[in-house]
Parts: structure tokens; sequence; C-alpha cells
């Protein structure tokens, strides 16, 4: 079975975001692969570990993307590509164009994804990869089982749960819950630096900037509002308790 | 300039949701004198189609079948492909909840669309359509604008302004549509897992616990404000890794982003992934032992102390007020 594991880069949940020039700030930022994504990698090695699989990490983005690919292949994955062009660069309608592309020239059962990126936060990119590809997804996966040709996902429905099955080949978005990523060993380490790591331009894939030129244009981005100190309620419990829900009630209205 | 715009409405059973109706209220700011059309899919949906007259729909289309009672991929991409080219509209805005979240990026795909995710708001700018939408869980905002023929849009709930519910009515118009014969993915089973109904994303008050709960059990006390307020349950990581909850119930920048009148974080220190997804909560309530914990620097009223006197003792004040 050929598995693909859609990965992004992204910066760490615990990073203070800045503003610099009007742009988010990159500099001194520690990046990781996107938590969402690392249940996807997680899920296509112990699906390789308990029957046989070749799992390919595809990824967009600059050189230090390579870092997060590293790690992937270090947990296990068996090669990677990275398409590392400028152009490929834009919003969700062009990584979905630009990794389908990159899907279209190689052999897969399974399409594993995070179910969104911890960064925009939109969640199109891999359901748009799986339209693009003619292929069924089942998105917000806790639970997946791959028997012979038939896969069957647990899904989260806002609380609910759906227990959905399709046929290989499928797309399939993780997250969390769906199981507990490794951390890369020793020897996955080492034998990650020997594993195939191909980078590929547009014009390599076929593309041209104008055809996955981005549909969605950023025109400012901002900072919210910092909040003022607020207060700290002061003496007994009871006192406290209902001065708290008499501030709700009168002051803030919440209530 | 006039466009017209497509609401898909989203349903839980035969009830609208409110974050449709703040949908509606997004299009028909931005419509301009053009249409507002919504589509309901489900089955039973005359009362949500009065609903959707009710409060400024210009047109309502129904797709209505047994089949459709639950969500779908194929078949409610089909019943929207009919719609869209009915309607013809310049603008798709959805729901960003489980079904929009699914449906929307199948629809921008399937038109080489660009979308918007998870809008808190949608404004003209010189004659334009501009969605402002969180960053990085809300540590940070931009604002958008899509270019082409068709934008698509999922929007937040409890973010953008519910239109008043006017004596409007009107002839909903049953749409016609091939339903595909052959699914690609087969809906096996439902379970329903929140008892108490209240949706985290879409909750007007939210109580949270973090590692301090200290067990299942410590959800206790939390549940029973949660039911005396009406609200829904939330949790940090730090509880859901520690196995006292479900992740279901996660908020966070890995987990669920709210925007709540009130938020009651109770034994949460405020992580930074916590707070980016609870911070844009209207009012927020910390309840946590140490006074140091960074939670109280983004709460508007702080409570040091013990949550296990502190949270029965507030269900026992807002029991007296309300009953």
């Amino acid at each position: 079975m050929n598995i693909l594991v859609c990965l992004k880069q992204t910066f760490d949940t615990e990073t203070k975001i800045a503003l610099q020039d009007g742009s988010i700030k990159e500099d001194g930022v520690q990046y990781v692969m996107n938590p969402y994504d690392e249940y996807a990698v997680e899920e296509a090695i112990a699906i390789k570990e308990s029957g046989e699989a070749t799992v390919t990490i595809l990824t967009i983005g600059p050189a230090r993307v390579e870092e997060a690919v590293r790690t992937a292949l270090a947990m296990g994955a068996d090669e990677a590509v990275i398409v590392d062009d400028p152009a490929a660069f834009g919003d969700e309608y062009t990584a979905a164009a630009v990794l389908a592309a990159v899907a279209k020239e190689r052999p897969y059962d399974l399409i594993l994804a995070g179910n969104q990126a911890v960064d925009d936060g939109s969640g199109q990119v891999a359901i748009r990869m799986a339209e693009l590809l003619g292929i069924p997804h089942i998105g917000v996966v806790t639970k997946l089982t791959v028997l012979g040709n038939q896969v069957t996902a647990e899904r989260d429905a806002e609380g609910d749960l759906e227990i959905v099955s399709a046929a290989l080949p499928v797309l399939v978005t993780a997250q969390q819950g769906l199981n507990e990523p490794r951390y890369p060993s020793l020897i996955g380490i080492r034998k990650a630096s020997k594993k195939p790591l191909t980078k590929l331009t547009l014009a390599e894939l076929g593309l041209t900037p104008d055809a996955v030129a981005p549909r969605a244009q950023v025109t400012e981005t901002f900072l919210p509002p910092a909040k003022g100190a607020g207060r700290v309620l002061q003496g007994e419990t009871v006192l406290r308790v209902s001065e708290l829900v008499r501030e709700l009630r009168q002051t803030s209205k919440v209530l | 300039m006039a466009r017209d715009v497509l609401v898909i409405a989203d349903l839980r059973g035969q009830d609208l949701r409110n974050v449709t109706l703040e949908a509606l209220g997004g299009a028909l700011r931005v419509a301009e004198g053009g249409r507002v059309a919504a589509l309901a899919i489900g089955h039973g949906l005359e009362k949500a189609a009065a609903a959707l007259f009710a409060h400024g729909a210009t047109e309502v289309w129904l797709a209505d079948q047994e089949a459709l009672s639950h969500y779908q991929p194929d078949l409610y991409l089909a019943a929207t492909e009919a719609a869209i080219a009915e309607v013809r509209p310049a603008l798709v805005l959805l729901a960003h909840s489980a079904i929009g979240r699914d449906l929307g990026p199948m629809i921008a795909a399937a038109h080489g669309a660009g979308q918007a995710s998870d809008v808190i708001a949608v404004d003209l700018q010189d004659g334009e359509v501009v969605y402002t939408r969180p960053i990085y869980a809300g540590k940070a905002f931009t604002r958008v604008k899509v270019k082409g023929e068709l934008a698509v849009a999922t929007v937040r709930p409890n973010n953008l302004p519910m239109p008043e519910s006017g004596t409007a009515t009107g002839e909903a118009r049953a749409l016609a549509f091939a339903a595909p014969s052959d699914l690609r993915t087969t809906l096996r089973e439902v379970v329903r897992k929140t008892a108490s109904g209240v949706d985290l994303t879409e909750a007007k008050i939210i109580v949270s616990g973090g590692r301090g709960v200290k067990s299942a059990e410590g959800f206790v006390p939390l549940r029973e404000l949660a039911d005396v307020l009406g609200a829904a349950l939330g949790a940090s990581r730090g509880a859901c890794d520690a196995g006292y909850c479900d992740y279901a119930m996660q908020v966070g920048q890995t987990g669920k982003v709210v925007t709540p009148d009130l938020y009651i974080a109770c034994g949460i220190s405020g992580a930074i992934q916590h707070l980016a997804g609870m911070s844009n909560s209207k009012v927020i309530v910390a309840i946590n032992k140490d006074p140091e914990a960074p939670i109280f620097k983004v709460a508007d009223y702080g409570i040091v102390g013990d949550l296990f006197e502190i949270v029965p003792a507030l269900t026992a004040e807002l029991r007296a007020f309300l009953g």
C-alpha cells in the first residue's frame, strides 16, 4: 500500500505572535510540524508497521521546512517530496493544486493529512486536494481502520461521533485523539538523513505560476486589542462569589 | 454593486442554528440590493424555511429528503451545486461547523474558487467584500479579499450580527437535484456524545476545566455550574492529556477556538495555546489557586482560591438568582 502524508511546518503553538512591517514576524520563531499533521504521520507509520506500506511525505515550503520533513522521516516515513518554489507559497487554492499535482505523479491508496493547520486554521487544503484528485475524503477522524480495500473511520462531528466507511483510494484528515505520535528514536534520526528527499519546482510539476495563483489576498494583518488588567476579587468566598454574580449581571450584562 | 449571496443553512435536526441567521446578517450586509438566497438541506424543513424568511432571506430553497437527514459529503455537495446553478451567487456563505468545514472546501474546489474560513466579520470596502478572520487561533487577525466569480466563506458562530426577526414570509421552493446513486462514503452510524446538547463553538457561556480539576470526577462541580447556566463544558489540553475528559472538549490552538459571551476558566493556568483559543471571549472569569497564573492576565474577573470551594459556592449563588 502506498500512503501519502501531507505535512505543513508551522510556528510552535507556544509562540507569541508579533508584527513587523504589517506582517507576522518570523525572526527567532521556533518551527514545528503542524500538530494535526503529526497524527497523520503517526497513523501512516502505524499502518506500515501492521502490514506493508510505503509512506511518502509531501510538503510545500522554503528550505526551513526540511527540518519538519526530517522529523517525519525519523518517525519512520520512507521518503519525502518538498515543493520549494515561491510561486507555490500562495493560499489554500494554491497549496491544494500543488499537492494534487505531486500526488498525481505517484501511486497512492491512502492520503493522510491534519484536519487543519494551527497557523491559518482554514482546514481547506486536504479536502480541496481530494476533490481535485476525484477521490472521497473523510474529515476530522479520531479512529481509523484499514482492512483490505476498505477504510472505516470514526469522525468528530461537533461532539457527535460518525462512523463512515469508504473504499480506497481515500483521503483522511486527522483529529486530535487519533493516536499518540511517537518521538523519533536516535536510530530513526540517523536513518532519516539517508532517506530520499526530492525537491521540486512548479515547472517540474508541469504547473505555471498563473495556474496556481492565489484566489484569496490578505490586505491587512493586525493583533487583537490588548486586554486591560481585570479585577481580582477579594474577601470571603461567599462575598467574592456574590460580587462576581452581581458584576456579571449588572456591569458585564452576560447573565 | 449588487451581488447575489447564497447562505447554506446549518441545522441541528430540524432546528436552524443561530450561526445560519448570523450568516444571513452578513449576507444582507454585503448583498447591496442583490438577492439573499438560502438553501436548507435536511428533512422536515418547513420551520427552518419560515425562520429563514423571517430573518431576511429573499428566497428559500429546500432540499428535503429523508436521505439528507444526516450530513453526507456527496449528497450535500450535489444539492449545493444544484442551488448554485439556480441562484448563480457571487458568494456562498456557510457556517464554520462540522458541515460547513467539510462542505465549503468541496464547493471551492469544484469552482476553482477562493475561500475565507472561520470569518468573524464580513464588510464592504470600496465596493468589495472583505472578510476578517483569525490566524494562529486568534493571536492575530487578517482581512482577506477573494478574487474570482465565486467566493466561499465559512462563518464562525457568535460573531456576525444576527438580523432581527421580522414578519416576512414566503413560499419556499423545492430544489430539483439529481442525488448521486453511488455515494463514495457510507455513513454507518451516528453516536450522540453531547448529552447537554450545548455545542462548544456556539455556546454563549462556557465553563472550562484544566489540570486543577485533578480527575474525571473533578469535572462534576463544573458540570453542575454549567447546567445552572445552560453552558457548554470545555477543557484545557492539560485536562484532556491527563485523561480527565474527551478531546472533543478541548479549547485552544489545538482544539476548538471559542468566543462565548462568558468563559469561566477553572483550574486552568493559561498556557499560550489555550489563551489563543478563548481570549477573544467577551467576558472571562478565572478561578485558580495560583495568583501568578497567566490566565489572570486575560481575565476580567479573577478569584484566587480552590476551585472545589469556589465553584460550588458560585453554583449555589447562581441557583438563587436563576432558579
